[in-house]
């Protein structure tokens, strides 16, 4: 009786046990915009701490893995409000902190990347999708986990053309980020022989997203801008300022799906994906959060566990090894997509497949069978070694 | 006495005379919520049991009166009687079971519980829970060594195996392995465990007193992308020669000589393939494929494929009658 007793105390100490020495201790920041985007659907309205929660379920995560290395995690959180500037806020976190996830606009990012490089941090891009953070602009102490949305557009491209709706009625708004999701789908409509058959603008002209009796309107409005379009398989909206995508499903003249910034959207995270064990992490991210889990929180989350994961590897919490293991040949991370992630080396963005979600469902998943690639298939969105114009410094 | 003497007489010679042994395999079907059961004497699946919601790791009890499956989204393992081929009771396991091991007595059953990072100890006889032992994250792959005094669970996103001594029921070492740990398999002589890393795309062979990985199995096909290679089941035969590796979407079983931990060949199966189990004879090997629906059965010692059956959707686990 005793020695069960004792087998039972076991169990609680089993954990305790493993720890003898004092633990690395290894400081993770996060650096997100304390400002509220305002979105067409209440649905998608993003919470307080959207992304932030992805990064502290990965430190949960690395914990839990460290307390049999040895190596103990902490996240410290700093949001800027408007006006405020980015580089101070960032120079405070590094103090503590090696490695910061970073929610940033590019301009604001690549000022904090700058002004860190010679202190050695890490930065990790989780939330920007500019094209030009790879290539132009790249930096050789930024990490992307976000994708880009020449990935985005490559990944829906892809299934509208295994679908053969190839001829494309593109909306475009007219805030500069919906102009350069418009440039990325014309790209990948050239690449993979869609066909753009008109182009229409959805000027913003302002006012409330929240009406009294905005659904009669917006009835009226939208069969009428959509009218009289020549032949065309699937309307593809690009409106990330999120003015009118949202309103277009169900509202075409024509009867014709949606895709793009609304009905069927290319993102690297859903709360409905389930495959490849998600269904446990979607778990813990809800019992932890009390919220389900966006693509901004799983860009977030893989940024902390690539750390989680390299200090692991390296048995080490030292800034400068982990980040050569990270940016070295050897460093893959899961992340529950069904196959293992890894760095294009010659602008460190993550290779990742592309979900493509309905708001309720995970449609399908990009790359798409027969788009072949000489290195890896995952190289068949966005932009490719040989028309990359970074230079990582 | 004389009774028994000539049962077993007579049993000796229906099993001398039979032309081939019938077995019955229990394969868990991962989609349709039931189990087919198969006839390996005519190859077909003579029933389909009802079960819970999301059946996958599935075995029998040691004194074969039972099937026992896990089923993930009902949170418990249920017991299928061998006899009336069907579900008689469950057992206490904590949050979505998916993988067990038992103790070579079959009196003790260790559950891994992906949800809440532990592994849950019951009690086989009364069925009741003994208590928990704190893991890694996702915990998954489970195996016990032929001597019974270590406990291996692997946890996929931690990517150790966790070596736990069954008396004291603690944690006595973590070994890291490749990316997404998921099924941990013993040499029948206890000198190595296997583990195969479904990410990372490798089995670890580890050497179990040490605690130290001492070597790799590692895969390569002509035309199949390194992402596609994703190892998961592990079987060895008893003579500890041989090793087939389940190498999920590449849709082929690598046959490994254990010795030198070189593949010698690969054999196409269907689609997703997952676990597998040897007849008692060891004359085949089942294997279970996700995504095409269906078992192939390989002729052990031509190393060949002779068949496939239709199952549910989505099989997944595997075990045969002893």
């Amino acid at each position: 009786m005793i020695r069960w007793l004792a087998g039972l105390i076991g169990f609680g100490l089993a954990a305790t046990s493993a720890l003898a020495a004092e633990p690395a201790l290894i400081g993770v920041g996060y650096l997100g915009v304390a400002a509220s985007r305002s979105t067409l659907s209440l649905v998608e309205q993003p919470a307080e701490n959207d992304g932030l929660a992805g990064a502290r379920l990965a430190i949960e995560d690395n914990n839990t893995t460290g307390k049999f290395l040895d190596q103990r995690f902490a996240l410290e959180e700093r949001r800027i409000k408007e006006g405020e500037d980015p580089v101070q806020a960032a120079t405070a976190l590094a103090e503590k902190n090696g490695f910061i996830i970073a929610d940033l606009p590019a301009d604001a990012l690549l000022k904090v990347a700058d002004a860190l490089r010679d202190r050695g941090t890490l930065l990790f891009n989780a939330g920007a999708t500019d094209e030009r953070l790879r290539e132009a602009d790249c930096r050789a102490n930024v990490i992307h986990t976000a994708p880009t949305r020449a990935m985005l557009a490559d990944a829906l491209g892809q299934y509208l053309v295994w679908k053969k709706w190839s001829r494309w009625l593109l909306v475009v708004g007219s805030h500069d980020q919906d102009k350069l999701f418009a440039d990325a789908l014309r790209r990948t409509a050239a690449r993979f022989g869609a066909k753009i058959v008109q182009e229409r603008n959805f000027e913003d002209k302002g006012g409330a997203r929240r009406t009294d009796s905005g659904v009669t309107l917006i009835q009226r409005q939208m069969p009428v801008f959509t009218q009289a379009a020549p032949a065309y398989d699937v309307l593809v909206a690009a409106d990330e300022s999120e003015v009118f995508g949202a309103y277009l499903p169900y509202r075409t003249w024509d009867p014709r799906p949606v895709a793009g910034s609304a009905g069927l959207v290319p993102r690297s995270w859903d709360a409905a994906q389930d495959q490849w064990g998600a269904i446990q992490m979607q778990n813990r991210f809800m019992k932890l959060n009390s919220r389900r889990m966006t693509a901004l929180d799983m860009q977030a989350w893989t940024a902390a566990r690539m750390i989680g994961e390299a200090t692991s590897r390296t048995n080490s919490g030292d800034v400068k090894k982990v980040t050569d293991f990270i940016k070295g040949p050897d460093f893959s991370v899961a992340a529950f997509k069904g196959t293992r992630l890894t760095l294009r080396d010659w602008n460190l963005q993550l290779r990742q497949p592309i979900l493509l979600v309905d708001g309720r469902m995970v449609v399908s998943v990009s790359p798409q069978e027969g788009f072949l690639h000489q290195v890896s298939e995952l190289d068949t969105l966005g932009y490719d070694r040989p028309e990359s114009k970074c230079k990582l410094k | 006495m004389l009774r028994m003497g000539r049962m077993g007489l007579l049993a000796g010679l229906v099993l001398g005379t039979a032309p081939a042994h019938a077995f019955i395999a229990y394969v868990s079907n991962e989609k349709s919520n039931t189990v087919s059961v198969i006839d390996t004497d005519s190859w077909t699946v003579t029933k389909t049991i009802k079960v819970g919601q999301r059946p996958r790791g599935i075995d029998f009890t040691r004194d074969g009166k039972f099937v026992m499956v896990a089923v993930g989204d009902d949170d418990t393992i249920q017991m299928i009687d061998a006899k009336t081929q069907t579900v008689v009771d469950s057992l206490p396991s904590g949050p979505d079971p998916e993988l067990f091991a038992q103790d070579a007595a079959g009196k003790i059953l260790y559950v891994a519980n992906e949800n809440d990072n532990t592994v849950t100890v019951i009690d086989l006889e009364k069925r009741t829970r003994l208590g928990d032992i704190q893991v890694g994250v996702e915990p998954e792959g489970m195996t016990i060594s032929p001597d019974g005094k270590t406990l291996i669970n692997t946890s996929e996103t931690t990517n150790m195996a966790h070596f736990i001594d069954t008396s004291s029921r603690q944690i006595v070492a973590n070994v890291l392995v490749d990316a997404r740990p998921r099924f941990a398999e013993f040499k029948h002589d206890s000198s190595e465990v296997w583990i195969s890393s479904e990410i990372g795309g490798t089995v670890s062979v580890i050497d179990p007193k040490k605690h130290e990985v001492i070597g790799k199995v590692t895969f390569e096909i002509p035309g199949l992308r390194k992402e596609a290679i994703q190892p998961v089941g592990i079987g060895m035969t008893k003579d500890d020669k041989t090793a087939f590796v389940a190498l999920g979407p590449a849709n082929r079983i690598a046959v490994v000589d254990v010795a030198t931990r070189k593949v010698t060949k690969y054999l196409l199966v269907g689609q997703r393939v997952w676990h597998m189990a040897f007849t008692p004879d060891e004359k085949y090997l089942l294997t279970t494929n996700g995504v095409s629906n269906d078992v192939s059965v390989i002729d052990v010692a031509a190393q060949k494929v002779i068949k496939t059956i239709q199952v549910g959707e989505l099989p997944w686990g595997i075990t045969i009658a002893p």
